[in-house]
């Protein structure tokens, strides 16, 4: 089954509750997906760093982990824990050697990088999952959200949404790919780094690679439709951007909802009732094999 | 009238006492306030009742109803009227996907469109909707009329049995067995009929509007394709 929400804020001066909006709309999420939950949120920028996050063990000492890697990259770095992930704070120019240090560990997984998105993603009652990461409390101008009934991969937190396979990008997948196997392989040779063995982080790796071919967003999900085989509704967050994708059969559900102040998604109506102004706004179901994509200016 | 709040009452107290009403002779009405697109609204009710609901709902809303008569103010998830057997389902909004699958009887009426498969394998039951319909709708439809007051998507009727479809707008393709026909006096009666339950008799022209049935030639074997096999 599995529910997904998005929020993608236009009014600014609702980016302070787009933690809060987005943990309400997955608290109705629950029942399509009691497995495990995962957030991924785009909030500040921080001059000259790239945000680094990492999960833990659960027992992870991440101020030694911060200060271990700052010896081994030779700067200084700051870090933030939310429950069992942190977000590490690292020079812009010192990412790759820093991901690198990271990826030779065994007792954390790199989540994400990126200049703003941050993701949480934990197995357990999507309730409880958000409450213990402090998503309330978050702000941000977008942000994607994922609870799971686990089908083509174990419930772990590997399994768990979102994935990230490109700095500030991110997918939440309900459905169910066919050819990810031999997809995972091409991508692999290709280069782009996919780190466990779920479905949806194949597509999140396939549109990847397509914008480093410099495609838009909205080309790679065209071609995403001839290339990747199976069900699926996808809701892909860029830096600046947020956008959704059904397949041509469409049997996994979407509605989204506009007003002056935001633009959301979620797999059922009923998640988009705690939204400011939910009554007067613009629903719609977005049509199978269209692509649909919001950017900031 | 009874009133419901599904904001602090609960959905299974509201089903429970639309269940308790006798078969005949109730009368009655329910007003359902704050929906909120919770899922299974008025589910099963088999009584002369007439219910209105305030808002959007969630899915299979009026599923296997007999004789009720239920007004959505707004729209409707997916699977509404699935398996309705009589009576009326009015949906003043948009419908999602499945609308009326596998509906037996009664007339499920949609002022906005409806996506997907709308009336799949349905069995006897109308369906109106005045605005498009997505993509398969009419899928293996048994018996019961459909009309569609705008466009129909891709694979329209396809593996059709004896429903019939009258669609007024662009069809995008047919689906396999589906073809246009002819429409006769009958037709246009049967149409009429239809338009008149819909409220709207005499301000649409039924000559607007084109028959798709099956062309009956899917699940005969012919002998001609025995080196297929």
């Amino acid at each position: 089954m599995c529910g997904i929400a998005g929020l993608f804020i236009k009014d600014k001066a609702l980016e302070p509750q787009l933690g809060a909006l987005l943990a309400r709309m997955t608290s109705t999420l629950c029942g399509r997906g009691p497995d495990s939950a995962g957030f991924a949120i785009y909030g500040a920028e921080r001059p000259g760093a790239i945000k680094i996050t990492v999960q833990g063990t659960g027992t992870t000492d991440f101020a030694a982990l911060a200060a271990a890697l700052g010896q081994a990259i030779g700067a200084e770095v700051p870090f933030a824990q939310h429950w069992t992930h942190a977000v590490l704070a690292v020079p812009r120019e010192k990412t790759e050697i820093a991901e690198s240090w990271i990826d030779a560990r065994s007792d954390i997984a790199l989540v994400s990088k990126g200049a703003r998105l941050e993701i949480f993603k934990e197995v357990g009652y999507p309730d409880d999952v958000a409450a213990n990461f402090g998503i309330p409390a978050m702000a941000g101008t977008h942000g994607i959200a994922h609870t799971r009934m686990a089908t083509e991969s174990a419930v772990t937190t590997d399994g768990a949404h979102p994935f990230s396979t490109g700095a500030d990008q991110c997918l939440v997948h309900n459905g169910s790919l066919s050819n990810h196997a031999s997809l995972r392989r091409e991508l692999l040779a290709d280069g782009i780094r996919i780190r466990t063995q779920n479905d949806s982080e194949v597509a999140a790796g396939y549109i990847s690679r397509e914008l480093r071919a410099g495609k838009s967003l909205g080309q790679a999900l065209e071609d995403s439709l001839c290339d990747l085989d199976g069900f699926f509704t996808f809701v892909i967050g860029t830096e600046d951007g947020f956008g959704v994708l059904r397949d041509p059969i469409a049997c996994k559900p979407a509605v989204m909802a506009e007003t002056d102040q935001y633009v959301a998604f979620a797999s059922e109506y009923k998640s988009l009732t705690g939204l400011p102004g939910i009554k007067t706004a613009r629903v719609w179901e977005p049509k199978p094999a269209q692509s649909y994509f919001w950017e900031h200016a | 009238m009874t009133t419901f709040d599904l904001e602090t009452q609960d959905l299974r107290a509201l089903n429970a006492a639309l269940h308790k009403l006798p078969l005949a002779g109730s009368n009655q009405a329910f007003r359902v306030l704050n929906p909120n697109g919770e899922h299974s609204i008025a589910v099963g009710v088999d009584a002369d009742v007439e219910i209105t609901i305030d808002g959007p709902v969630g899915y299979f809303c009026g599923g296997m109803c007999r004789q009720a008569r239920i007004t959505i103010e707004g729209n409707a998830g997916q699977g509404v009227g699935e398996n309705m057997e009589s009576g009326l389902i009015h949906v003043k909004g948009d419908a999602s996907q499945s609308a009326g699958a596998t509906g037996r009887g009664g007339l499920l009426l949609i002022e906005g469109n409806a996506s997907a498969r709308c009336g799949i394998s349905m069995k006897g039951v109308d369906i109106v909707v005045k605005g498009d319909i997505g993509h398969l709708s009419g899928f293996m439809a048994q018996t019961g009329r459909m009309v569609v007051f705008g466009e129909a998507g891709e694979s329209l009727g396809d593996s059709l049995y004896e429903a019939r479809l009258y669609v007024r707008g662009p069809v995008t393709s047919l689906g396999a067995d589906c073809i246009a026909k002819e429409m006769r006096d009958e037709h246009r009666a049967e149409l009429y009929d239809l338009l008149k339950a819909a409220g709207e008799a005499g301000k649409i022209d039924v000559g607007d509007f084109t028959r798709y049935g099956s062309a009956r030639t899917l699940y005969n074997f012919h002998v001609d394709n025995a080196g297929a096999y």
